[in-house]
C-alpha cells in the first residue's frame, strides 16, 4: 500500500518529501522516480533537488515559489509517480581484496568466523544498490550487504582511508572517492574513481545504479590504476 | 590582463560566489559564501552582480598586489579595514588599486567573515559551474585550493567606466535572537528539549568553521534516540546528536547526515549567525513560514535595490537620494528588525 509521503519543513527554502523511515529499496525507488519527475519538468523557482534513502530534500527559492503551491505539486506528483524512466546502470567494479589493499579482510573474516576467501566469495556473489551518494563527493552507500558479513563499526575509527576503498559498516558497503576518514572496515580496494573533478564525467555512479564487485588478482593493480589516472572508468557498465 | 597578486594571507582565505547547485545528488556541498549580504554589497560597489566570487578571508586579513594594470575593488565585512599603500579606505567604499601598489586587509574586528571584490571579477574557469571553493571536494577556488602567497588571480578587468562608489547605509546588525522555523525532525524531540531550545542561551564553541558551528549549553533531549535513516541537509539546519549539543550545519556542510534536525535558522539570519564569533552567546526564536518567507523576499528586494543606493563617491550623501530608493524598508523587513506590523504581504 503506498501512502501519501509527509512533508518536512527546512526553513524558508526547502522541504523534504519523506516517503518513509527505513532503508528499503521501495522508498528509494519513490524518492529516485519524483526526482525525476521533478527534474524533467521543473516548477519556476525550483532549485535543486536531493534524492536520499528514503525521502527527496526539494530546494526553492520561496520569493517566486509558494510552500503551499509546492506542496499542492509535490502530493499530485507523488500520487502520479510512475517507474523511473532512466532505469539504473549496472558496474561491474574490479577488486584486489586483502593485504595492503584490504587490511582488516582477514579481521573481518574472524570475527565471522569464515576464511577470508569466504568472506570474497560472499561479498562478491551479492549485487549491491546504490541509495545515496553524499558524505563526500562521488561516495556511495550501497545495501545489499549479505546478513553474514554484517559487523559493527570500529571502536576508533581510522583519520584516514585511501581512496578506491571497499569497506563495510553494519549492513552497508561503500566505495570511497577519495582520502576521508572512517571507521568502516576495508576489504580491499579499487582503482575505479568514482569522482575525478578533471574527466568526463566527473562522477560515474548515481544512485540508483547497481554494483557487482569482481575479485581480481594483485598483479593486476598498477595497470588497472594507470588506466583510472589516464581518465578511463575501469569500471564496465554491464549489459542487463 | 591585470592580475591580483596574493603576497600573504590566512590559512582559509577563499574564492567564494553565491555556491554551487546542482551537484549535493553527488555528494557536493554548496558551498559559497557564508555571508550573502557583505558579498552582494562588495559587488554592488565594483558593479558586479551580487553572486560574483569574491575573495572570502576568514578572521586574518592579507596583503594583495595590482600587476599590469589598475582594478577597482571593495571590500566589506567583519569590521576589516582597508588600505592602499597605507592610505586608508572609507568603509563601504570601491577604491581604485593602481597597478605595483598594495592592498592591505585588516584582520576580522566584529565578526569574522571579509569579501574583497574585483570589478569585472575573476578570469577563472568555474568547477561544476562555481567558482566556490570546497575544501573537502578540492573543487572551485585557485585549482582546486585555498589561496595562498603567491597565487595569481586573473581579472577580467572591468574597472574602466566604474568610478569608486559609496553605500551610505551601513548594512544592518540587529541583536534579536537568530530566528529558526521548527523541523525538519522536531517530533524527535521532547516539549521541554524544544522548550530548552528556544529559550536558553547558547555559546558558540571554538569548532566553528565553514562546514558547522558546535553550540554548548544545555543539552536537548531527544524523545526516540538519535540515528535516523540519512537525509537531505540544508543550510542552516541545526542538528543534535548524541551528546545532546547543537551543531548548525553551514555552507559547506554534508549534504545528507543521520541525526535529528530540531529547527533550521532562516535563510535571512544565516549570514548573522555566521558573523557570531567563538564564545558569542546566541538564542533562537521560532518563526512562522509566512514570516521566514517574507524575509527572503525583502532580503532578495534590498539586494535588487543595492545599486540604486549607491552614491559616487565624491558626493555627500543627500536626503532626496536616500528617500528616492526602497534600501530602508527593504532591511527591515530582510534583517528581521523588529516591525510592528506585518510587511511586504502579498
Amino acid at each position: 500500500m503506498v501512502q501519501t509521503p509527509r512533508f518536512l519543513p527546512c526553513g524558508d527554502s526547502a522541504v523534504t518529501v519523506e516517503f518513509g523511515t527505513t532503508v528499503d529499496p521501495e522508498l528509494n525507488a519513490r524518492a529516485l522516480a519524483l526526482d525525476e519527475a521533478l527534474r524533467s519538468q521543473p516548477p519556476a523557482g525550483l532549485l535543486e533537488t536531493v534524492p536520499t534513502y528514503r525521502s527527496l530534500t526539494v530546494q526553492f527559492d520561496p520569493a517566486v515559489l509558494d510552500y503551499d503551491a509546492l506542496v499542492r505539486f509535490l502530493t499530485q506528483a507523488s500520487a502520479d509517480l510512475k517507474p523511473r524512466q532512466a532505469q539504473g546502470k549496472r558496474w561491474r567494479v574490479p577488486v584486489v581484496y586483502g593485504g595492503e589493499h584490504g587490511m582488516d579482510l582477514d579481521s573481518v573474516a574472524e570475527s565471522k568466523g569464515l576464511t577470508p576467501h569466504e568472506v570474497i566469495d560472499i561479498f562478491s556473489s551479492a549485487i549491491y544498490r546504490i541509495y545515496l551518494i553524499g558524505f563526500m563527493p562521488g561516495y556511495a552507500y550501497l545495501g545489499g550487504l549479505d546478513p553474514r558479513l554484517v559487523t559493527s563499526r570500529r571502536t576508533h575509527p581510522r583519520p584516514k582511508v585511501p581512496s578506491g576503498v571497499i569497506m563495510i559498516g553494519g549492513e552497508q558497503a561503500g566505495i570511497v572517492p577519495m582520502e576521508m576518514p572512517s571507521g568502516w572496515h576495508l576489504l580491499g580496494r579499487t582503482p575505479v574513481r568514482s569522482y575525478a573533478p578533471e574527466r568526463d564525467p566527473v562522477f560515474l555512479f548515481e544512485a540508483g545504479d547497481e554494483i557487482v564487485f569482481e575479485p581480481v588478482d594483485a598483479s593486476r593493480w598498477d595497470a588497472l590504476e594507470r588506466a583510472a589516472l589516464a581518465g578511463e572508468p575501469v569500471a564496465e557498465e554491464m549489459r542487463l | 590582463m591585470t592580475d591580483l597578486i596574493v603576497k600573504s594571507c590566512g590559512p582559509m582565505t577563499s574564492l567564494q560566489d553565491w555556491g554551487r547547485l546542482g551537484y549535493q545528488r553527488f555528494g557536493v556541498s554548496p558551498s559559497g559564501a557564508m555571508d550573502r549580504r557583505c558579498l552582494a554589497v562588495a559587488n554592488a560597489l565594483v558593479g558586479n552582480a551580487p553572486e560574483t566570487a569574491a575573495i572570502e578571508f576568514v578572521n586574518l586579513g592579507g596583503t594583495l598586489t595590482a600587476e599590469g594594470g589598475d582594478l577597482l575593488v571593495a571590500l566589506v565585512g567583519a569590521g576589516c579595514t582597508a588600505h592602499i599603500d597605507d592610505v586608508p579606505v572609507e568603509p563601504q567604499t570601491s577604491a581604485v588599486l593602481k597597478d605595483g601598489q598594495t592592498l592591505r586587509v585588516g584582520h576580522a574586528r566584529t565578526g569574522t567573515f571579509a569579501y574583497l571584490a574585483v570589478a569585472g571579477g575573476f578570469a577563472i574557469e568555474p568547477q561544476l559551474g562555481s567558482l566556490s571553493f570546497h575544501l573537502r571536494s578540492q573543487l572551485g577556488g585557485l585549482n582546486g585550493s585555498a589561496l595562498k602567497a603567491g597565487d595569481r588571480l586573473p581579472c577580467r578587468d572591468a574597472s574602466s567606466g566604474h568610478a569608486a562608489m559609496h553605500l551610505p547605509l551601513p548594512i544592518p546588525e540587529e541583536s534579536g535572537p537568530i530566528r529558526v522555523m521548527l523541523g525538519p525532525q522536531d517530533d524527535y524531540f521532547t516539549d521541554d528539549a524544544i522548550n530548552t531550545f528556544l529559550s536558553a542561551e547558547f555559546t558558540i564553541s571554538p569548532q566553528a568553521d565553514r562546514m558547522g558551528f558546535q553550540l554548548t549549553g544545555p543539552q536537548i533531549e531527544h524523545a526516540r534516540g538519535f540515528n535516523i535513516v540519512s537525509d537531505g541537509i540544508v543550510d542552516g539546519h541545526i542538528q543534535v546528536p548524541g551528546s545532546g549539543l547543537p551543531i548548525v550545519l553551514m555552507r559547506d556542510r554534508q549534504t545528507a547526515g543521520g541525526y535529528p534536525k530540531i529547527a533550521t535558522i532562516i535563510s535571512v539570519d544565516l549570514a548573522r549567525f555566521a558573523q557570531l564569533r567563538p564564545g558569542s552567546p546566541v538564542r533562537f526564536r521560532a518563526v512562522s513560514r509566512d514570516e521566514a518567507a517574507a524575509a527572503a523576499r525583502g532580503f532578495k528586494d534590498w539586494i535588487a535595490a543595492l545599486p540604486s543606493a549607491l552614491n559616487p563617491l565624491r558626493f555627500d550623501l543627500t536626503t532626496e537620494h536616500l528617500l528616492s530608493t526602497n534600501l530602508i524598508g527593504g532591511m527591515v523587513d530582510a534583517l528581521g528588525q523588529k516591525v510592528s506590523e506585518p510587511q511586504l504581504e502579498t
